[in-house]
């Protein structure tokens, strides 16, 4: 096993840089480095030397094998956060036989494969790192945890049982194994069903706070969309101007709101038109907008023809600055309120945010569920389809260990780890 | 000295059907046993088949096997488990008259030209330099062979115990195999020790018939193998008793004297077929267990109480057998035993049965851990086609999980090994809806047909079926029908402009197959078990298509092969035990892997990411 070493801060002029080793030899480089051994997790102070040279002044952080978040005996070096200090300690250990700079991912790799990490946790360190804003690190952090495989295991558990349950109908018929166990199959059935309904509702969710909440401006040409966005936004994304139609392609800002992330869409101004070009703009932005999680109306009074609000929608008149009333980007009042609104909606839909953050994680808890409704109508059916509503049983059972990586592995492992970069 | 391509060690179900393959192969084949008049002796419950076992039993049909045609000759009483279930878990079984089955499997196998049978002891096998190369009788002479496969049963260091008295046997008046058990010690293979028990055997004169709920066998029996349509013997009943307070309290206080509470064994016994004594400790609050009362034969006194396994003294049998409904005077021709035996932990077996550490010799049956007729059968017929392909010299026959019973057991026991002698459920086989008894000749018929093992009226009649089905299937198949076209018949469908095929219609279950056979004369026109066969197969069709996911994920796990020498100890994330279990068996593929006791989704998911490792850095390097 090699002993791996990269850059585990930002590069660039920081004030600390920290460097990570992991491997069988990286007790002997620090050794060599800091000319002893400190104490097994205590934050040591060494100058790092070599070859009669003093590199930096260093916090050294030493770890046993089996108690480091990569399993490996490893360390870490806190130094100064020069480029010419970093460049200096990574050449220094170049110099080291048997130790090589980390692939991509290489640390977080070398977790799984030590058992440190399972793949929903591998998910949930990578949102981890990626976390922009508040929601999404608490969100990443409960996945970190483990939650996935716990709860997963929880259900997988009662459905062995159910699964069990008929199955001894069927092996044992000829025996004394009485009793009609349709009504515990059904309930543990059932019990499952229901939490797994719970997490698939909140996976739309949670999968919005990893990937953002998309809030799109609609509204007739020249109602101030465009410049409503560069209020929010507090630049100038969008060009504006007093001509209607300015805006033809959709514009995103991606911003944080209430600890969300969101991407705000500027659209272009709906109206009949015969423009081929302007139509096209206007066809997008009906496209958009209509997928979008949220949508802002910006009124004038003018009918816009092709998408009317949806439930929760925020519809509001624009130009306060003319009107007296609503929201202006051009002198910023109602701004706040319509910020406030904007994170207040979002926020609510988070609420019930689950522990199943990624696409893969919905398609498999869909595939249970699908399951577990047909195994009930199975069992409803009577003994006569015992060996259907077992085999559908065992569909879902197998859907819920995907969640926590049983199958469908090896498709997983290249994309998740070309997630990672260097030192992570 | 004598020279044969397959010497098969041992007479009994393996055996037999070990030589028997062997030999329909092509393969000069001896089977070398104790005593040629005891060969196919049933020395447990005189019954064949079963859910699983009758699932097995028709796969060794399929492919030319002994077994099914010797029940269907035997059989005195035919039963179809699970009628009232899908036809996926119904599993043919019957009460078989134990002269007539051992008469026809002899007659079997005196059938075959290939096939030499010899009588004597094998104290020693030959093995040179790793290779199995003959074996050594007890006179000294040695015959040689290409492979050898031993099946030899409970006679390796066999101890039958009844109450704190025991004896060394193989079974109630055989001795045990003593040197040859001497020799494979020599061998050092890894091996447990298990138990069994027998109920003590009535006589059926003394029962009181009278007083008994009395089984029939079914009205319709439904036999064994593909080839026949209909039993060959005179059908008789089953009698039906139960145990009550007064047996289970003799049985309380006479525990003690129990061979298997009081000490004196040290297997493990199943927990699916308990002792009267396991059943009455362990469900104590159950005040009745039941009895089938199974005579053994049509001229045969003997009746074999079937739920009352026993290690009592002879004594207390007596009392509380005498205890029950209807045999208050019975009369006892042997009591009861449990036999304590030693078998060969099955992981060191390749999936063709031969050990992976000595080529040529092949092992089946309960020397590898399991239990039952059609378990040892099933392994037989698997390790004489392998111990044929081996001498002769051509591909090895192996069976997966997708594809049969015989498959998924042997996946078991290579992978996971035995803790208790290892019975086959049909719940063990997650194909379930595509390994059914009815279809077992489609499944495997068309390889034996392949590797030669079966015979030419077997072909030809399989051949015959599956034209006839394939035309029944392409008459349903022909013409679509809406819900309008089906508003006149009894089938009631949604209306969701769905046009139906006569095959989709079938798969509606039971009910639609009158309305089908009016709606397509020349399909009711067929023969009846041709009608029935293409309806279950049109029951299950959509399940099936749904489980090809799962299907093709475990061929995917299949193809990911592990190599020999891969390094588990350098996986600091697996745990102590997992990790040592893992190099001890050294599954051979991805999948093997995953079915290993304990093993987890976040262990395996180790082992794939390090087999890529090696993989990358192989490409690397």
């Amino acid at each position: 096993m090699d002993t791996i070493y990269a850059l585990a801060s930002a590069r660039g002029k920081a004030g600390v840089a920290v460097l990570r080793l992991s491997g069988p030899g990286s007790h002997a480089a620090i050794r060599r480095l800091c000319g002893d051994m400190p104490a097994f997790r205590r934050a040591s102070l060494r100058r790092l030397v070599s070859e009669g040279l003093e590199l930096d002044t260093a916090l050294v952080l030493v770890f046993p094998e089996g108690e480091s978040f990569t399993g490996e005996a490893s360390a870490e070096l806190h130094l100064h956060g020069s480029i010419a200090v970093v460049q200096s300690v990574l050449r220094a250990l170049s110099a080291i036989e048997g130790l090589r700079l980390a692939e991509p991912g290489e640390f977080t790799r070398r977790a799984l494969e030590n058992g440190r990490l399972d793949l929903a946790q591998v998910e949930g360190l990578a949102d981890l790192i990626d976390a922009e804003t508040e929601a999404q690190r608490r969100q990443a952090l409960r996945v970190l945890s483990g939650a996935v495989g716990q709860r997963a295991e929880i259900w997988r558990k009662k459905l062995v049982r159910a699964a069990a349950l008929i199955e001894a109908t069927i092996d044992f018929a000829d025996e004394d194994v009485p009793v009609d166990v349709t009504p515990e199959v059904s309930d543990l059935t059932r019990a499952v069903l229901g939490d797994l309904k719970r997490e698939a509702a909140g996976a739309k969710a949670a999968e919005r706070i990893r990937d953002g909440f998309e809030v799109a401006i609609v509204g007739a040409p020249n109602a101030g969309k465009s410049t409503l966005l560069n209020a929010l936004a507090g630049r100038e994304a969008a060009i504006t101007s007093e001509f209607a139609g300015t805006t033809r392609d959709v514009i995103e800002v991606r911003m944080e709101l209430s600890g969300l992330a969101v991407t705000l869409l500027d659209t272009a101004g709906l109206r009949q038109t015969t423009d081929p070009v302007e139509q096209m703009g206007i066809d997008r932005a009906l496209l958009r907008a209509k997928a979008a999680d949220l949508r802002v109306f910006l009124q004038t009074g003018e009918d816009v023809p092709g998408i009317q609000p949806m439930t929760g929608d925020i519809v509001i008149s624009g130009k306060a600055d003319i009107t007296g009333s609503g929201v202006s980007g051009k002198t910023g009042q109602g701004i706040p309120e319509l910020l406030a609104a904007i994170g207040e909606t979002l926020q609510r839909r988070t609420a019930d945010a689950g522990i199943l953050t990624r696409e893969r994680h919905r398609l498999a808890t869909d595939r249970a569920i699908r399951a577990m409704e047909s195994a009930l109508t199975e069992v409803e059916k009577g003994s006569e389809r015992a060996e259907i509503a077992a085999a559908e049983l065992r569909v879902a059972v197998r859907a819920l260990e995907a969640l926590v990586g049983r199958v469908d592995v090896e498709d997983l492992l290249d994309e998740i780890f070309s997630s990672f970069c260097i030192g992570k | 000295m004598k020279h044969f391509d397959v010497i098969v060690i041992g007479g009994g179900h393996a055996g037999s059907e070990a030589a028997a393959a062997a030999a329909r192969m092509g393969a000069q084949t001896a089977l070398i046993t104790l005593r040629a008049d005891a060969i196919g002796v049933m020395s447990c419950n005189p019954a064949i088949g079963g859910l699983g076992k009758g699932h097995l039993v028709r796969e060794i049909d399929a492919l030319d096997g002994v077994m099914a045609r010797a029940a269907d000759s035997a059989g005195i009483q035919f039963r179809l488990l699970n009628r009232r279930k899908g036809p996926a878990v119904q599993g043919p079984r019957a009460q078989a008259d134990r002269k007539l089955y051992r008469r026809a499997i002899q007659e079997l196998l005196a059938a075959e030209p290939r096939l030499d049978i010899i009588e004597g002891e094998v104290t020693d096998l030959m093995i040179d330099g790793g290779r199995a190369i003959g074996v050594v009788l007890q006179d000294g002479s040695q015959i040689t062979a290409s492979s050898v496969v031993l099946t030899a049963g409970t006679f390796l260091n066999g101890i039958i115990h009844i109450g704190d008295q025991k004896q060394s046997g193989g079974r109630m008046g055989d001795r045990p195999s003593l040197p040859l058990a001497l020799r494979l010690a020599d061998m050092y293979l890894p091996r447990g020790r298990l138990k069994t028990g027998t109920p003590p055997r009535l006589s059926g004169r003394t029962i009181d018939w009278g007083r008994l709920e009395m089984q029939p066998g079914d009205d319709s029996p439904v036999v064994f193998s593909f080839l026949n349509t209909e039993p060959k013997a005179r059908q008789i009943s089953c009698g039906i008793t139960h145990t009550n307070e007064k047996t289970h309290d003799i049985v309380r206080a006479n525990l003690g004297k129990s061979a298997m509470y009081g000490g004196h064994i040290d297997g493990f016994g199943p927990r699916y077929c308990p002792s009267i004594e396991d059943k009455i400790v362990r469900f104590s609050e159950k005040p009745s267990h039941q009895i089938f009362l199974e005579p053994e034969g049509l001229d045969d006194d003997t009746v074999y109480p079937n739920g009352i396994s026993t290690s009592l003294p002879a004594d207390v049998q007596a009392d509380y057998v005498r205890s029950i409904r209807g045999l208050e005077n019975v009369a006892i021709l042997q009591p009861g035993y449990a036999i304590e035996y030693d078998y060969f932990d099955p992981r060191c077996l390749r999936p063709t049965l031969e050990l992976r550490d000595f080529q040529g010799l092949f092992f089946a049956g309960q020397i590898n851990g399991t239990t039952g007729y059609e378990e040892a059968a099933a392994q037989g017929l698997l390790a004489g086609l392998n111990a044929a392909a081996r001498a002769l010299n051509t591909e090895p026959v192996t069976l997966s999980r997708s594809s049969s019973y015989i498959g998924v057991m042997i996946d078991d026991l290579i992978t996971r090994g035995v803790t208790e002698p290892y019975r086959m459920f049909t719940s063990r086989a997650e194909f379930r809806l595509a390994l059914r008894a009815d279809n077992a000749d489609q499944r495997l018929t068309p390889l034996g047909i392949a590797i030669g093992c079966v015979r030419e009226d077997r072909r030809k009649m399989f051949e015959g079926k599956m034209s006839t089905l394939r035309s029944a299937r392409s008459i349903l198949e022909g013409r679509k029908l809406s819900s309008k076209d089906l508003a006149e018949s009894t089938i009631s469908v949604s209306q969701d402009g769905v046009r139906r095929s006569g095959y989709d219609l079938l798969g509606f279950g039971e009910d639609a197959r009158a309305a089908v056979d009016l709606l397509f004369p020349e399909f009711a026109a067929l023969p009846e078990p041709i009608k029935v066969q293409t309806a279950v197969d049109a029951l299950y069709a959509q399940y099936l298509h749904r489980q090809e996911q799962d299907a093709h994920l475990l061929r995917r796990e299949e193809d990911t092969l592990i190599p020999d020498d891969f390094d588990y100890s350098s996986m600091p994330g697996l745990s102590a035990e997992l990790g040592l279990k893992l190099a001890r068996q050294r599954p051979a593929t991805l999948a093997h892997a995953g079915r290993i006791e304990g093993m987890t989704p976040a262990a395996l998911t180790l082992i794939l990411a390090h087999i890529r490792k090696a993989q990358r850095s192989k490409a690397s390097a």
